[in-house]
């Protein structure tokens, strides 16, 4: 069993379309939904999408035909080791426990693949040393 | 019969490279191995470190006279407003203020660091006018080497111990202790615990007017008693404070300092602040200053306090240890409960383990304090009041 970290763009045209069923139904894929947002323009849905390595390249074309746009989410966070200052306030609003900090060095740690996006971290980061893009 | 020691004599020993100096974090294991007396006997100074979050901080500038010359009325720097209502060309820029075109995204705490790290500041001034300083208004740009005197000079730091802060209402709140997650969603704490420094001197024996200090990678001194000094604060057993108690005012030369260990923090709705790097050593005197010194984080206790009431006198939710929090997890009303630091141990480390460093090579020497704080006076609030009533 695969499993891929995606963030998906939905454009307004899709925003009320079942994908995500389709992607069950059709693809026997386990969708984990990690954080949704949506409004009047579009859609952004993070997700971890589990099944078949071939299946899940289904899933992700079914998506591209929707005009959904796609992108891996592991890559899109980043902390500036020069600017962070391992004081851990980000590790307080983490909820998934991607950011820890502790003993024996008390330096700041980072797991990607906890990671679900909800930007928190950002603005709560003294010193703006973690940045995510889009 | 127990040893003793003097300034004058560990000061001897630095000069002639023979001190032996460890950190607040080593002399604990040192006393669990050997005990106090022989700890005493071995140990020369002990040194603690900080680095956090420290709002009451701020320096003194001195722009020097322009032709023709200018009182400043109003000053600018880099569009933060600086204190002016000095003599002609002395301001004082404070860590808290905030730029009047970016607002919380750059304060007086950013004009520091950039200060530090030599970056060119644009310098703003409006003025009245006088028959000696004619000149009006002045733009133009300085950086630390066109400046004559530049120093920190912050009201209140290193504090004794603070509080543990939660969240109980509904709702994500926005604090200088970060961001507080709704219904005990996260516990925020800012202290270096066993390594900082008025933790390891409870009764302030040795951190006194004129102790030499680490002060943001420079030699500066304390100046005073910080603002809203409490040394009538609860105490445990060992002496240490069970809540916010005593603090410093300290000054050092910015011209000297790093921005390693002074930098500028947005707390996110709240506003800016400065991150002060502070480190103490502490002359090993006699046996009570290393029985004091050696307190561990598992007799380092905090305050629970909850900072969605929005009353001068919040509740609190009892008492955890520095060793519990630093577990990451605390339990509250039966409910486990994620924690978090506000403030960096590494950085605190790694003041102790410099001052440590300077030390032992000889380029510090300890500065007996010219005169001690007295633990007999209070903090006192603010009361609202009429002018028949105060």
């Amino acid at each position: 069993m695969a499993k891929r970290k995606l963030v998906l763009h939905f454009p307004e045209e899709s925003i009320e379309k079942p994908i995500t069923y389709h992607l069950v139904k059709d693809y026997d894929l386990i969708p984990n939904i990690l954080r949704a947002h949506i409004d009047e323009n579009e859609g952004t849905l993070v997700m971890d999408l589990k099944g078949s390595a071939e299946q899940i390249e289904k899933g992700i074309a079914f998506l591209k035909e929707h005009n959904v746009r796609i992108q891996e989410a592991v890559k899109d966070i980043t902390i500036d080791r020069d600017l962070c200052v391992d004081c851990g306030a980000c590790t307080g609003v983490c909820r998934p426990e991607a950011l820890t900090i502790g003993p024996e060095d008390w330096k700041l740690d980072f797991d990607n693949d906890k990671c679900i996006f909800c930007e928190l971290c950002i603005n709560t980061c003294p010193v703006r040393a973690i940045k995510l893009t889009f | 019969m127990a040893v003793t020691k003097t300034y004058e004599g560990i000061n001897e020993k630095i000069r002639r490279g023979e001190a032996v100096v460890v950190t607040a974090e080593e002399i604990i294991d040192i006393v669990k191995d050997v005990g106090v007396a022989k700890a005493t006997e071995k140990v020369d100074v002990i040194t603690t470190g900080t680095f956090g979050p420290m709002c009451s901080s701020g320096a003194f500038i001195n722009f020097g006279h322009s032709d023709p010359p200018i009182k400043m009325t109003k000053v600018w720097l880099n569009d933060v407003p600086a204190y002016a209502g000095l003599a002609a060309v002395d301001a004082y820029i404070g860590a808290t203020e905030l730029s009047e075109t970016q607002g919380m995204a750059y304060g007086g705490a950013h004009v520091i660091e950039d200060l530090i790290a030599g970056k060119n500041i644009k310098l703003e001034s409006k003025a009245y006018g006088t028959d000696c300083y004619p000149r009006k208004e002045i733009i133009t740009y300085v950086n630390k080497n066109t400046l004559n005197e530049v120093y920190l000079f912050n009201p209140r730091n290193a504090y004794q111990n603070y509080a543990v802060a939660v969240n109980s209402s509904a709702r994500t709140i926005y604090t200088y202790m970060g961001t507080l997650l709704p219904r005990f969603g996260n516990a925020t704490y800012c202290n270096a615990s066993q390594l900082s420094p008025l933790i390891n001197d409870p009764y302030y024996r040795t951190i006194g007017i004129g102790t030499r200090i680490f002060l943001g990678g420079a030699q500066g001194y304390v100046a005073w008693q910080g603002t809203q000094f409490n040394p009538k604060q609860v105490r445990g057993e060992n002496g240490v404070p069970l809540a916010p108690a005593g603090t410093l005012a300290l000054i050092g030369n910015l011209k000297d300092m790093s921005t390693e260990f002074i930098r500028a923090a947005i707390f996110h709705k709240y506003g800016t602040s400065l991150y002060v790097g502070v480190g103490i050593p502490i002359p090993v005197l006699d046996e009570d200053i290393v029985e004091k010194a050696s307190v561990s984080d598992k007799e380092i206790y905090s305050t629970i306090i909850d900072y969605s009431i929005t009353q001068r006198s919040k509740p609190s939710f009892g008492r955890v240890s520095y060793a519990e929090l630093r577990s990451g997890k605390i339990e509250i009303n039966g409910k486990k409960v994620r924690t978090a630091p506000i403030s960096s141990y590494n950085k605190a480390r790694k003041i102790a383990e410099t001052l440590k460093e300077w030390i032992k090579q000889g380029k510090f020497y300890l500065q007996q304090p010219i005169e001690n704080f007295s633990l007999d006076q209070t903090f006192k609030p603010l009361e609202i009041v009429n002018e028949e009533e105060i």
